[in-house]
């Protein structure tokens, strides 16, 4: 018969086989938030879509019509939506998983199981509205007759990089969160702010004319950079003078963020059931 | 090698308590943020002082038992013995600070029933995300659904959300999810404090089979009813530690003798655990008998109950009641009775309540004593289901039949001999 040793400190050993173990309940959790989420909301699938395409209408108006700003070759709709689409994951995933954990701590101090299940499926549900939206992209670009060829195929690259840098990201604030309760007041600053340091409204190129190279290199540091360029080059946009540096800097942000996410997370978790 | 399920040894879990956060419930980064700024420039005054705000509290302390695969044991202890802290150690929900716990077989912990239920979700919805959440698997739930419908009585409802439901229908559904769950261990804590009686006689009859079905149970609760008829063997813990281990049911009487301070006439309750409001308006500060204990059976007897009161109260009114040890309430005094006033009562004033009771109806033994106060109709201000236990013994008219465990209570009544046919 298998034994179960519980030790101070020991925990770490079965981790990454209880993780596996609990697979079910990830999926009943994220099952039950998109459900849930879902059933609430009278407008529900819509309000997934009103949000990302409002916001497109009036960058649109602002970027493309008022400043006139670059466009890489693609209808300025297209060019925002395509940023917007990753980035509302990226923000709602924060916005989601950072309360995660508060919202379920009755689940937290009553039961055992790998606490990082509940970010992930909060992160999964930003997931599913991403996918919903992702419907409204492909409709514009019919309508704007863009055909993106080969490259669209390299999409769900950018979109397993765009669910790293969330995750990561998430898994921070989720634990700082529970340490520190005023921290929530940071997180909807951090997702707003984020949305002028992304280029969402602009392009990249548009940064660097106009701020110049060394200002650009600390822009990129966001990790949300090389996945929007990444985004706006799979559906046919010209590629962006750096997007190979962009990129890569994403991914080594996105790793970092990642795996340095995962260890704050194991390390606050252990005391989670006796803050929270 | 024995043939252990659960093998404690020398264990231990250690809080800290910060008193200076005391006034705030959370850390709040901002506070971090100054306490740290304030050590930049004065490195080494805020160093001992914070020393000095944190203070360590074992909840648990070398503890060291084990439990035969297959046998059903109570922990039993007072309110802050550490039970609680055991079972979610033994549950890993919280990291033990020293020892070791060995555990052999599927664990399922059940410290409350009905966790995770979402009130948007329909039943058949939660029923599989409570499985989930106890552990179960898909297929498991799927082949015992139709028993947990029939369980918990809600067929015609499977697929109304759960908010909808009465209370009683919904403890009934999660319960009912628990009870199917089929580790080799199961850890419960107290399940059986909420819902009606026949609800709680049902679950105890469930938990029955399970210990019955060559599982190990490791259960606690405040019913020590529940105790003796449940479990073979006991654990006594005070104070974090193992008073004391034995067969259950002469663990109980020894814990129940021992614990009863039953000729204290002056008891302050302000530790006590408590339900409603708790106290945060108005709370129940003490209670003292002055008449004097241990209570004498059809005499008279007083009591007088303090209250502290923390911001303004109105229409208060109060009550005291009885229960058996197993927690069957036989008596109930309260203020609405005698049909008098409900005070408003100003903030940051104390004040005391007399009541005389002319002829205590209550049979000789031992009984919970109950407290509580509300304000108006609806709301409970503080209600201490515990506050102590008192020992009522034969008054000098008591004849001595009546002197044997559970004559319950005992009233005048109006009786006329008649002699002949009717």
């Amino acid at each position: 018969m298998d034994e179960l040793v519980i030790e101070a400190g020991k925990t770490e050993r079965h981790y990454w086989a209880d993780l596996w173990r609990y697979r079910e309940l990830f999926f009943f959790l994220s099952w039950r938030d998109i459900l849930v989420r879902y059933k609430q909301t009278v407008i529900g699938v819509l309000w997934a879509v009103i949000r990302p395409v409002l916001t497109t209408v009036v960058f649109t108006i602002i970027g493309g019509r008022l400043a006139k700003l670059p466009s890489d070759g693609l209808p300025y709709p297209v060019l925002v939506f395509a940023a917007m689409l990753p980035w509302q994951f990226f923000s709602s995933s924060l916005a989601e998983a950072s309360n995660s954990l508060i919202t379920n701590a009755n689940m937290i101090s009553k039961i055992y199981f790998p606490r990082l299940v509940i970010p992930a499926s909060s992160v999964i549900v930003s997931f599913v509205d991403f996918l919903i939206s992702a419907v409204i992209l492909v409709a514009l670009m019919a309508w704007y007759h863009v055909t993106p060829g080969w490259r669209l195929a390299l999409l769900p690259l950018f979109t397993v990089l765009a669910f790293f840098a969330s995750f990561g990201v998430s898994l921070w604030l989720a634990a700082l969160n529970v340490k520190y309760r005023d921290f929530r007041y940071v997180i909807p600053f951090i997702v707003q702010f984020g949305l002028y340091i992304s280029p969402v409204m602009f392009t990249s190129g548009v940064i660097r004319d106009k701020l110049g190279a060394t200002f650009s290199q600390f822009y990129c540091l966001n990790p949300m950079v090389g996945v929007i360029d990444g985004f706006r080059w799979a559906v046919g946009g010209q590629a962006d003078a750096c997007l190979e540096t962009n990129l890569l800097v994403s991914v080594a942000i996105t790793v970092l963020l990642l795996l340095s996410g995962v260890q704050y997370f194991r390390a606050t978790e252990k005391n989670f059931a006796d803050i929270i | 090698m024995s043939d252990y399920a659960i093998k404690v040894e020398g264990l231990g879990k250690k809080y800290l308590i910060k008193h200076q956060a005391s006034g705030r419930r959370y850390v709040a980064l901002r506070d971090v943020l100054a306490e740290k700024a304030k050590a930049l420039f004065s490195n080494r005054k805020s160093e001992t002082a914070n020393h000095k705000s944190v203070e360590e509290f074992w909840a648990l302390q070398d503890v060291s038992f084990e439990v035969k695969s297959g046998e059903a044991v109570g922990i039993i202890g007072r309110n802050g013995a550490g039970k609680s802290t055991l079972l979610k150690v033994l549950s890993r929900i919280t990291e033990p600070t020293k020892g070791r716990v060995r555990l052999r077989g599927r664990v399922a912990s059940l410290l409350e029933v009905g966790t995770g239920f979402h009130p948007e979700l329909t039943g058949r919805e939660n029923i599989y995300l409570n499985g989930a959440i106890l552990g179960m698997h898909r297929t498991e739930i799927r082949s015992k659904f139709d028993e947990i419908v029939a369980f918990a009585e809600v067929e015609r409802f499977l697929d109304t959300p759960v908010k909808r439901y009465s209370s009683g229908m919904y403890m009934r559904l999660a319960f009912a999810v628990a009870a199917h769950l089929e580790p080799e261990i199961l850890v419960v804590d107290e399940v059986l404090a909420v819902g009606d009686a026949s609800f709680q006689k049902k679950c105890l009859g469930k938990m029955q089979d399970v210990s019955k079905g060559g599982r190990t149970v490791l259960f606690v609760s405040h019913n020590m009813g529940a105790v003796t008829t449940l479990c073979r063997s006991g654990i006594w813990l005070q104070q974090g530690r193992v008073v004391k281990t034995g067969p259950a049911r002469q663990l109980v009487d020894e814990y129940l003798t021992v614990n009863a301070d039953t000729r204290q006439t002056v008891v302050d309750l302000s530790t006590i655990r408590r339900h409603g409001d708790q106290g945060r308006r108005l709370q129940i500060k003490k209670i003292e008998w002055l008449s004097g204990l241990p209570l004498q059976h059809g005499e008279k007897c007083s009591l007088r109950v303090h209250f502290h009161t923390r911001a303004e109260v109105h229409e208060v009114s109060t009550g005291i009641g009885f229960s058996t040890l197993e927690g069957t309430r036989l008596l109930s005094y309260d203020t609405d009775f005698q049909a008098g006033h409900r005070p408003d009562i100003a903030a940051g004033s104390a004040c005391y309540v007399d009541v005389n009771l002319a002829e205590l109806p209550l049979a000789p033994g031992f009984y919970n004593l109950s407290v509580g106060c509300r304000s108006g109709d609806a709301f409970g201000l503080d209600y201490l289901p515990e506050a102590m236990q008192v020992e009522v013994i034969m008054g000098p008219k008591t004849p001595g039949y009546i002197a044997v465990p559970g004559a319950g209570v005992r009233l005048k009544g109006d009786w006329n001999w008649n002699f002949g046919p009717s």
